[in-house]
């Protein structure tokens, strides 16, 4: 009933090529692992290109690895014929059990099962019954599965679950290795270049491409010598065209195969030559896109592509990275002085590098550093005593070790104590350190930049330029009552300063907390420094302090002038320099030398009318050098009361 | 020498077959020169003597038109296999791009294709080549012989290949593998112009 499996058709005696590689190799793994790698495997090929002789080979495989595997090989047909035998015997069960019962079942020639509506059903049932139990099945069939007429389509999807190859018509060198091995088998040798000849024509399948070398083979055993190209053309008739070529020589013989070769070459060489000498495309697309990427302008790299000839891609592509590291350069330069400007366009492109550089060079120059302290209150000239000593150790501290030890420090003491004096002095011994920016200047100058920079849409800009800053020194900070915008500046300043360890110093009036209009998060920041008091001038500081403007005015320092300015109840420092100014203005009047009576005249006498004071002393009572640019805040008035506080007079 | 050249848009590869005598060396370029039509090639320069043995080499120049906008030319040059020959040897090798070594695949020529191996090697040496950078390939002509007398490609590789280079077992004669190996030599040189050019 069922075919027995032919030996010649093993995987041994097949000759794989490109179109039916696939095939085999999954036959194979069917053969050594049936029932697990792909199940059902469905093989599908033209009539005569090897379904057969695989499906065969599959079976001997199979075997050969487990000789006590059960193996059927049969076509459908014989299925059919042996279903039909069985139903009329009566033996239907027997006939499934006994499939059922197969290790290996191999089914050739399943197209045929169009139009056989009860067979489908049958082997439908077969195959699910094998699969369950781990049973391989292997089908052939000249055509897809999709493509058998009226097939249900359970068995489509069922034979489609599996694996479904297919196997082509073998190309010329697998057609050469066909007829060789086959006339090999056959114990015939032919003259070179006649299998060649006969492979060249493309015959539809194996089985003509056999029955052409058979024909060779008869002929060539009844002639006595051995046939050559030529006599092989002729016998097969091979078309004219082909045998006129044939017939012109042997060695030109293989000309259609020849310019294949030639061509083929050809085709191969193109491609490598592509990859090779267009590399530099692909390097110069591969530099665009990455540049372009990081956000940098590629006009210059994509005229490169634009060219044919390419001079020096790679230096080319070595200048434009090397321009683009001089923009990041320049841009991270920038970012720090002014981050608004890092943004600029100009530095994402590399073909305005000219721009770049002016820009960056604007940027530098525009990048002042922020104000520094006065070089009019050096720290030498700040007079201790015991009521500022706490607040000058404080300092001398704050200069020895910035921002490490009291960080922020607050002076506070009433007006005319010497806090901006001391501010400043501290910022100049800063000031002193290797790399230092010290930003030192009044609260308001603070409040005007940053209301000028929000005006100039250079907030950025501001910000950056104190963050720079290694020291922050801000006089008078009440005066940022009510400036909420400049508190969260300084909010924001004060926490970034402080976290990097710079050192903050303040001075306020008052205690931190007495203080009105500032937000309590400053208040609590200034808090958690150290407050330093400046205390109203003692007897002894007072004595040094006259005789320092004493000895700055040349004034020769009489005991009794000494005794008598220091024992006058002043409160401040700058009164009392205001005292000694009257005093010494007074006897430039008189032209009479500074004395202790003079001194008394001037100060417990009518003063002169006029001579109170001098122009160039309106604004401070300190004695200020022209240069020294301290504007005094006495004079300015920076909140206005309400107009009904304000008294009006009528002027007649 | 080889050469990509940018400005004058100009490929040109020097390949040599290198091998012992009668390996069939000079059968390759026929081969090759039967199947390129003759508008492509160049004449084929070959200085035999009167037994068909390379006397001086062979010169086989091969226009492959234009290749991405390069004009291509390949230069296939044999060398003469005896051993007494090693001067022109040495002279056809210069400036090799790439080469061909054709070994003889009977047994009985083992020795002599390990001698030319060898000689190959010291001829690259004395240009300043090592063998190991330059595009090399190795053919097993003669693989069309009876098997008794001849190894087969596994057994060759074993023998010869130590530098486990691309291999190809040939029929000269028939043209199998003729053109594999052309093939080959090619890919393997012009992607070494590629990466070695000094302007791409």
């Amino acid at each position: 009933m069922t075919s027995a499996l032919n030996p010649r058709f093993s995987f041994e005696t097949f000759v794989v090529g490109s179109a039916n590689r696939l095939a085999v190799t999954a036959g194979r793994t069917v053969a050594e692992n049936p029932g697990s790698a792909y199940n059902p495997l469905f093989i599908y090929s033209g009539s005569g290109l090897g379904k057969t002789h695989v499906l065969m080979a599959i079976g001997h495989a199979a075997k050969t690895i487990a000789a006590q595997l059960n193996i059927e090989y049969l076509t459908l047909d014989e299925y059919v014929e042996a279903f039909h035998a069985a139903i009329a015997a009566g033996q239907g069960d027997a006939f499934r059990r006994r499939f059922q019962n197969v290790d290996v079942l191999l089914v050739d020639d399943v197209q045929f099962l169009t139009n056989r509506k009860e067979m489908q059903a049958e082997l439908l049932r077969l195959t699910e019954a094998l699969q369950q139990s781990g049973h391989q099945i292997v089908l052939a069939s000249d055509r897809p599965p999709a493509e058998i007429a009226d097939l249900d389509e359970r068995l489509i999807s069922r034979f489609s679950g599996g694996l479904v190859v297919d196997m082509g018509i073998p190309d010329y060198e697998t057609r050469v290795a066909i007829l060789r091995r086959k006339a090999e088998e056959r114990g015939t040798s032919f003259q070179p270049g006649v299998l060649e000849t006969v492979a060249k024509v493309e015959y539809p399948n194996v089985r003509e491409l056999m029955g052409a070398l058979n024909r060779l083979i008869a002929f060539q055993a009844v002639n006595e010598s051995p046939m050559n190209a030529e006599a092989a053309s002729k016998v097969l008739g091979i078309p004219t065209a082909a045998s006129a070529t044939a017939a012109a020589s042997s060695v030109a013989a293989p000309s259609v195969a020849s310019s294949d070769e030639f061509s083929q070459f050809l085709t191969d060489v193109t491609v490598t030559v592509g990859k090779a000498v267009e590399a530099w495309r692909a390097r110069v697309t591969e530099a665009v896109l990455r540049w372009e990427g990081e956000g940098y302008r590629t006009a210059r790299l994509e005229k490169l592509l634009d060219q044919e000839t390419p001079a020096a891609v790679d230096d080319a592509i070595a200048a434009y990275v090397q321009d683009v590291e001089r923009l990041k350069a320049l841009e991270a330069e920038v970012a720090v002085l002014d981050p608004q400007a890092a943004g600029e366009k100009v530095f994402r492109d590399p073909d305005q590098m000219d721009e770049a550089e002016a820009a960056a060079a604007k940027v530098r120059d525009g990048a002042a550093p922020p104000p520094g302290p006065s070089a009019a209150f050096p720290f030498e000239s700040y007079v201790a005593g015991p009521s500022n000593e706490v607040a000058l150790n404080a300092a001398r501290d704050a200069i020895g070790k910035p921002g490490k030890k009291y960080n922020p420090l607050v002076i506070v003491g009433r007006s005319g104590l010497g806090k901006t004096h001391l501010l400043n002095a501290i910022g100049l011994e800063l000031a002193k350190k290797k790399n230092a920016v010290v930003a030192c200047l009044s609260t308001q100058a603070f409040v005007d930049e940053l209301i000028a920079a929000i005006d100039g849409n250079r907030v950025d800009w501001w910000r950056a330029r104190y963050r720079r800053a290694t020291a922050l020194l801000l006089d008078d900070i009440h005066l940022l009552a009510g400036k909420e915008r400049t508190q969260e500046e300084l909010f924001n300043l004060f926490n970034q300063l402080v976290d990097a360890d710079r050192q903050l110093v303040f001075t306020a009036p008052a205690h931190p907390n007495t203080l009105e209009g500032l937000e309590e998060r400053i208040v609590s920041r200034l808090e958690g420094g150290l407050v330093a008091e400046l205390a109203e001038p003692d007897k002894e500081l007072r004595r040094s302090v006259l005789e320092r403007l004493l000895t700055q005015q040349r004034i020769p320092m009489e005991p009794a002038l000494l005794d008598y300015l220091a024992d006058r109840p002043i409160d401040s420092v700058r009164s009392l320099t205001g005292v000694v100014q009257r005093v010494v203005e007074a006897a430039a009047a008189q032209d009479a030398p500074v004395t202790a009576g003079l001194a008394r005249d001037v100060l417990e006498g009518a003063p002169p009318p006029g001579a109170r004071r001098t122009a160039g002393l309106r604004t401070s009572g300190i004695v200020v050098s022209s240069a020294g640019g301290v504007r005094s805040r006495e004079k300015m008035v920076w909140d206005w009361p309400a107009s009904s506080d304000r008294v009006i007079e009528d002027l007649r | 020498m080889s050469l990509v050249n940018f400005t004058t848009r100009e490929i040109t590869c020097k390949i040599v077959y290198y091998g012992p005598g009668r390996s069939g060396k000079t059968t390759n370029l026929h081969y090759i020169y039967g199947r390129v039509p003759e508008t492509r090639r160049g004449r084929m320069v070959s200085l035999a003597t009167q037994t068909d043995r390379t006397l001086f080499f062979d010169f086989l120049p091969i226009d492959l038109g234009q290749i991405s906008g390069f004009s291509t030319r390949f230069q296939l040059y044999t060398v003469p296999g005896q051993v007494y020959y090693n001067a022109t040897r040495r002279l056809v090798l210069q400036g090799a791009d790439g080469v061909v070594f054709v070994g003889d695949s009977q047994a009985r020529q083992l020795d002599e294709n390990i001698e030319s191996l060898q000689n190959l090697q010291s001829n690259l040496l004395e240009h300043g080549v090592d063998v190991r950078t330059l595009p090399l390939i190795m053919q097993y002509n003669k693989q069309d012989l009876p098997r008794e007398l001849i190894l087969t490609h596994p057994e060759l590789d074993d023998a010869l290949n130590f530098r486990s280079v691309p291999s190809f077992p040939a029929d000269a004669l028939h043209g199998t593998g003729v053109f594999e190996t052309l093939k080959a030599v090619s890919e393997l040189v012009l992607k070494k112009l590629a990466t070695g050019s000094p302007a791409a």
